[in-house]
């Protein structure tokens, strides 16, 4: 309806847009503000969590050592996350990652403690195993039409039993060294002793460069093909606000131990999936058979062997995650990842998917699960009692989604 | 005459950022069928919105007097409590319901809370009866037609003591049988003193059952004419509607000259497609067509006749069971058992329902053109998005979408606009033959006209057409040759010169058993 209004206006940027850069600075921050509402808004309140949180804890949420943890603790509901979120894109769901992990970390640790398989091996196995679980699922719910809901389901109770039957009911554990840094380890040290961990800042200040001249890069290439491309002094803010993010977490990260060897495995993740879901082909046919499957099958979308590929991706993402998990805490556990495919699912939802398919990003996924994890850091170095842990979680998924509901109502449609 | 029975005065109705009703004024008077009409996102459905109370009092400006006191409805409640009925476009039926239940819905017959069955069912086989329905009230909704279904939804408007039906475009999903059928129930209602406001694109349908028609143009109430009156015709009431005078409906086509001996672009030779759940059924009976390269090919058909079926099979066996015939390009067979093959051997169909089968709605216009040919925006499976935005710009501008950039999502554009994109979608494929399946469905005049221009272009470029759609005018004014169907079957061929209205509509009421 509202599009006749504007299509009278000759120039091709909306009306009220026009204004000189001085005063039109702030103007223009709050309308990409507000088309963006979704993913900025999310953006803030994150940094309101990790604020308030950095204030009650006297700043220990903040200590190297602390933001190292939060790093290592929710690694694995992140890992799961971005699959998680491909599944809900592509308009399923995923109930079983979180015994799939169980079962993948009992299987390591039958591999390497039982058999003596050396880890590297059990690593290429324990990623197959994921592979085959997640396509059988998927062979399932994309061939024979069966509804991920019921499928997965299924797959939770048959992983969670599989477990139990490996590990007869045991904790098995301990693994070899090498396994135990996938979870645990740090990046190796070297060069000359200063205050900071080296190669993390070289590796900090190469994604810095990095980063930059990919914006830069990404900019001339736009006014090249003659686009609409942001303006100078907005560009510059991007810029520095994300180079100062980088600069940040590197400091701190650096000031402690170093990266920890699985957030280089999740950064990796986090630039490959969300390279595929805007750039590549693959991404667009996931986009387009959550968005309107009919329509995405009508324009020749293999719509079959894409919703099997996503699928088969969950698993082999959920068995990263159960390696992680097993490595972590260095034992495989009947018990373990329980209740994580809830985690993975809250997280790509407070990072604004959409339980009817076709919305949301992997860094959307990185954020609410991130929202999740400070939440629960800080909640417990304020001591705050499981219980409630749970209760302000819950609230904060409901607050999450129900804002972007308001939000939808009140732009209209 | 008899006095108004409804004034809605001066009406202003802003959504952020856009003004839908800047100031309408319409008096409906008692007994009477009031046709709106105006192009698409002219802002009818609002205002019957306002009217109904799904657009509360005060967030509106302006007033509304039904039966002679001032209106403030809170809801839609408090106006079918005023006797006003709205039926939207798309129905309010739940299908796995019965009737009687449907008709009900929300006003049970029912006492402490336990639903009283007979009563409920006594009284809903009167309303069927009443709207010219004999089914049994305990049938569901879902194993009756959308034509019996449109019936449905007027007796639950009876049932609510109806003293102001509002039908919204009540036809459009309808064939002409059942259009008709609903139409006369219109009149006879009118007997029975209720009055009427039907939102209508058909102007024909306008003409037979409307005493007097309004004409809203961009938000604002342009004039109400008599229907009766013999200087309206449909001429001047399109004219208001695009607020020009429209002296040609269709392009200017030269026929078709083409080389009759070449080999057809396409080739459909006996083909037979069952239905999908009931497997005996002959949907598409053993029809043979072919179109040639610069031709526009009609298909004219009423619904059921299985025009849509016939090309969604033919497109990589999108419908139906066990089809069965050959395809042939250029004189050579090709199999199109998938729509990747049948894209791939340069075929493209654009559907009848853009929302459903055409268009992911929640994403953006260049996101949506590119679908079904990201192989040329990519390499090596990636998607060089700088060039897909060129060429969605590009379509922008020479298919003229409104829309400020291509980064608007698709399901926030007019209907008209959304064909575009689907056109754009197909014609960037680089089809060789294109099936277009009603494209021009519930769009605007003016809209279609561009619409119109797009085709002939196609067909100039050399592209082969079929062109399905039931409206009689545009087939005769577009169409080289058209083909009739009824029933599945094929019943009739007429070139250019020799087809009229009347002989089309001839070969397509043709029943079955006389064909044989």
């Amino acid at each position: 309806m509202s599009t006749d209004v504007t299509a009278k206006s000759p120039a091709p940027a909306p009306p009220g847009k026009s204004g000189t850069a001085g005063g039109g600075l702030l103007q223009l921050m709050l309308d990409g503000l507000r088309r963006n509402m979704r993913q900025y808004g999310m953006l803030i309140a994150l940094g309101l969590i990790v604020a308030l949180f950095a204030v009650w804890t006297d700043g220990d949420l903040l200590l190297p050592r602390n933001v190292s943890n939060l790093v290592l603790q929710n690694s694995y509901v992140l890992i799961l996350a971005i699959g998680m979120m491909l599944v809900i894109i592509a308009g399923h769901i995923d109930l079983s990652v979180g015994s799939l992990t169980a079962f993948v970390g009992a299987f390591a640790a039958v591999l390497t403690v039982q058999h003596s398989v050396s880890w590297p091996v059990a690593v290429v196995l324990c990623l197959a195993i994921g592979a085959v679980a997640g396509s059988v699922q998927g062979f399932f719910i994309a061939y024979l039409g069966i509804p991920s809901f019921i499928v997965t389901l299924a797959g939770m109770l048959v992983f969670r039993g599989l477990t139990e039957i490996l590990l007869e009911g045991q904790t098995l554990g301990p693994f070899p060294d090498g396994l135990q840094k996938i979870g645990n380890g740090f990046l190796p040290e070297a060069g000359p002793e200063t205050n900071y961990h080296n190669i993390t800042l070289l590796l900090g200040l190469a994604l810095l460069v990095f980063v930059i001249l990919q914006e830069v890069r990404d900019r001339k290439r736009q006014q090249e093909f003659s686009l609409d491309v942001l303006p100078r002094n907005i560009f510059l803010l991007k810029l520095v606000s994300i180079g100062s993010a980088v600069l940040v977490v590197t400091l701190l990260l650096a000031s402690y131990k170093g990266a920890p060897i699985i957030l280089l495995i999740l950064g990796a993740l986090v630039v490959g999936y969300g390279y595929v879901m805007r750039n590549a082909v693959f991404g667009r046919h996931i986009y387009a058979i959550g968005g309107n499957l009919p329509a995405a099958k009508l324009s020749g979308v293999k719509d079959k062997k894409v919703t099997f590929l996503v699928f088969l991706n969950m698993g082999v993402l959920a068995a990263l995650a159960g390696l992680a998990i097993a490595a972590r805490l260095n034992a495989a556990s009947p018990k373990a990842g329980l209740n994580y495919e809830l985690e993975a699912i809250a997280s790509a939802f407070i990072g604004g998917a959409s339980m009817s398919g076709g919305v949301g990003t992997v860094l959307g996924a990185i954020i609410g699960g991130l929202v999740l994890g400070v939440l629960n850091n800080g909640m417990n170095l304020l001591s705050v009692g499981s219980d409630w842990q749970q209760v302000i979680k819950g609230l904060a998924l409901l607050a999450a989604v129900g804002f972007d509901v308001w939000n939808k109502r009140k732009s209209g449609s | 005459m008899a006095g108004p029975v409804l004034e809605m005065r001066s009406i202003v109705k802003t959504f952020p950022g856009v003004k839908a009703l800047s100031d309408v004024t319409l008096t409906v008077r008692q007994g009477e069928v009031h046709a709106i009409c105006g192009e698409n996102g002219a802002g009818k459905s609002t205002l019957m919105k306002v009217l109904s109370g799904v657009h509360p009092h005060g967030t509106y400006e302006g007033e509304i007097l039904f039966d002679g006191e001032v209106c403030e409805f809170k809801d839609i409640r408090a106006s079918e409590a005023h006797g006003i009925v709205i039926i939207h476009q798309e129905l309010a039926l739940v299908p796995f319901l019965s009737l009687a239940e449907n008709i009900f819905l929300g006003n049970e017959h029912a006492t402490r809370g336990l639903i009283n069955w007979n009563d409920t069912l006594k009284h809903a086989s009167e309303l069927l009866r009443r709207v010219g329905l004999s089914d049994h009230p305990e049938t569901r909704v879902a194993d009756i037609g959308v034509g019996k279904q449109q019936l449905v939804e007027i007796a639950k408007a009876l049932s609510k003591k109806v003293k102001l039906l509002i039908l919204d475009e009540p036809t459009a999903a309808l064939n002409d049988e059942d259009s008709g059928k609903l139409l006369d129930l219109i009149l006879e209602l009118k007997k029975q003193g209720i009055t009427s406001i039907i939102i209508s694109h058909k102007l024909n349908e306008i003409r037979t059952v409307a005493d007097s028609v309004t004409i809203i143009r961009d938000g604002q109430s342009i004039e109400t004419l008599d229907v009766k009156a013999a200087e309206t015709t449909e001429d001047r009431i399109i004219s208001g509607m695009v607020g020009r005078d429209l002296d040609h409906r269709f392009p200017e086509r030269t026929a078709y000259e083409g080389e009759v001996d070449a080999a057809p672009a396409l080739e459909i030779r006996d083909w037979t497609v069952h239905h999908p759940i009931d497997q005996q059924r002959k949907v598409v009976d053993d029809v043979s067509i072919h179109v040639r390269r610069g031709e526009i090919v009609g298909i004219a058909g009423l619904m059921g006749a299985g025009r849509t079926e016939l090309a969604m099979s033919v497109f990589g066996r999108a419908y139906g069971r066990h089809a069965d015939g050959t395809v042939l390009k250029d004189g050579k067979e090709i199999r199109t058992k998938t729509v990747a093959e049948a894209v791939k051997h340069g075929i493209a169909y654009v559907t009848e329902d853009r929302k459903h089968y055409g268009l992911n709605l929640i994403d953006t216009i260049n996101r949506n053109i590119s679908l079904s040919a990201l192989g040329k925006v990519s390499k090596r499976g990636i998607v060089d998005e700088h060039e897909e935005r060129k060429v969605a710009e590009g379509f922008r501008k020479s298919m003229n979408i409104k829309a400020p950039t291509v980064f608007e999502p698709v399901g926030k554009l007019s209907g008209g606009n959304q064909q575009k994109v689907v056109l754009s979608k197909w014609i960037f494929a680089g089809p060789e033959v294109l099936i277009l399946d009603e494209p021009t469905r519930g769009i605007d005049v003016g809209a279609k006209y561009e619409i119109y221009t797009v085709i002939d272009q196609l067909a100039a470029q050399g592209k082969a057409v079929v062109f399905i759609s039931s409206e009689l005018p545009e087939l005769l004014g577009m169409c080289d040759r058209i083909y009739t169907m009824a029933a599945g079957r094929l019943t009739g061929e007429f070139p250019r010169a020799e087809a009229t209205q009347e002989v089309l509509m001839r070969q397509m009421t043709k029943d079955k058993e006389v064909t044989r």
